[in-house]
């Protein structure tokens, strides 16, 4: 499984990334976290708004920063 | 719920009413200060003001957070894209205000709109119009100067937006956006916040009361502080020759220094009404106050990724010249 967290380096963005980081930590999950902040390949996965959350290339989240639950429950 | 929120609805409004009383006993009574001093006005000003503002904010947010969830960015894309110039103008301005928007998305907000089929003019009324008329803007400027000054502000910067918006898009500076931008393959894809429940949007509503205010606090009460300190020592009419509506080169002079500086509404309003109160024109206040919110060094300096400097200078051009006309108009008219 393959997360990426797509921000331009923003304060938000790096909160983002800070959480989904924790909950693969706490769940032990080998999934891949990737980070993206390169404008370009995000507007190519088609995210509007930063911070964003994509799963397997799926965008799961944009604008805002994610609750724990909400990665948990994309981890599932 | 309802009961619950029904009860915090009614606590608010008491406790909102009885701010004014509560400022005057804290400075009068329990700081004994001397009535008519210096001190005892900006005292009482900064007393009353600061938890008023702040608590309308927090209403205000509240409720726009619920409506922006029905607004996301993508939505907005697709009513947009295909759209006319004119219709679309007036349309992306309005959309502007209630579209979730925070400057660290503009760069990729503007990919996906012009590559999409939104036209570049159209682009630009969303992106004028987005920082600018918001409601943090528009609450401050309620809380502080009332309602029509509420209403002036956010009717002439959704005609800034609209006209500046079309002509942008009449001068056809296309050839200036970074070439790389259209070759881009954007993906569109469906919206994951549009299948929202109302538990969903009531969280929305807290998270912005969290986010915006958990921000613009300081800002306000730094805001409210200075321009305390204004209302309580700087004499009556101090302002009158320099910033009144007789000197003609406020106006531009209130653009000029407005454009490098940054700040956000919540800090900006509080000065702006301290302005007004010591003798300065609403047009040339309203003219700066615009300056320094639309026109941000920083966001210049993040679009410069996506648009060569030609495109920006016309940006920077057209708005300001808006800027101008406001307030000159409102010099002239009020």
């Amino acid at each position: 499984m393959v997360i990426t967290v797509y921000g331009p380096g923003c304060a938000r963005c790096h909160e983002t990334e800070r959480v989904v980081r924790n909950v693969l930590a706490e769940l032990q999950s080998d999934a891949d976290l990737q980070t993206v902040s390169d404008y370009q390949a995000m507007a190519a996965a088609g995210v509007l708004a930063t911070p964003a959350v994509a799963i397997d290339g799926v965008i799961k989240l944009s604008g805002r920063i994610p609750k724990r639950d909400e990665v948990k429950a994309w981890l599932a | 719920m309802l009961a619950a929120g029904l009860a915090a609805a009614a606590v608010w409004v008491l406790a909102y009413r009885s701010l004014a009383g509560v400022a005057r006993w804290v400075t009068y009574r329990l700081a004994g200060l001397e009535p008519a001093s210096h001190l005892a006005s900006a005292v009482e000003f900064f007393l009353y003001e600061a938890p008023k503002v702040l608590m309308l904010l927090v209403a205000v947010v509240f409720g726009v957070g619920i409506i922006r969830s029905f607004f996301t960015p993508e939505r907005t894309r697709r009513v947009l894209a295909g759209r006319r110039e004119s219709a679309g103008n007036v349309l992306a301005a309005l959309l502007g205000t209630v579209t979730p928007f925070c400057s660290c998305s503009a760069v990729p907000l503007f990919i996906g709109f012009v590559t999409t089929g939104v036209p570049l003019g159209v682009t630009f009324s969303f992106l004028i119009s987005a920082p600018m008329v918001n409601e943090v803007a528009v609450v401050l400027l309620f809380g502080l100067l009332g309602w029509k000054v509420a209403a002036l502000y956010m009717g002439t910067g959704l005609v800034i937006a609209i006209a500046s918006g079309w002509t942008i898009g009449r001068l056809g500076l296309e050839r200036f956006v970074e070439p790389w931008v259209f070759e881009v393959r954007a993906a569109a894809h469906d919206d994951a916040d549009a299948s929202a429940s109302w538990a969903d949007r009531l969280r929305a509503g807290r998270e912005a009361v969290a986010d915006i205010v958990g921000k613009v606090w300081p800002w306000v009460l730094g805001g409210i502080a200075v321009g305390a300190g204004i209302h309580g020592y700087v004499p009556e009419q101090f302002l009158a020759g320099i910033m009144g509506k007789g000197a003609w080169w406020s106006v531009p002079l209130a653009v000029a220094m407005g454009i490098p500086m940054y700040s956000n509404a919540a800090g900006i309003v509080p000065v702006v009404q301290a302005l007004l109160g010591k003798g300065a024109a609403l047009g040339t206040v309203l003219a700066f106050m615009m300056a320094v919110i639309a026109l941000s060094l920083p966001e210049m300096i993040i679009l410069r990724k996506v648009l060569r400097p030609p495109l920006i200078a016309a940006f920077v051009g057209v708005v300001g010249s808006g800027i101008l006309i406001v307030g000159y108009l409102f010099n002239a008219i009020l």
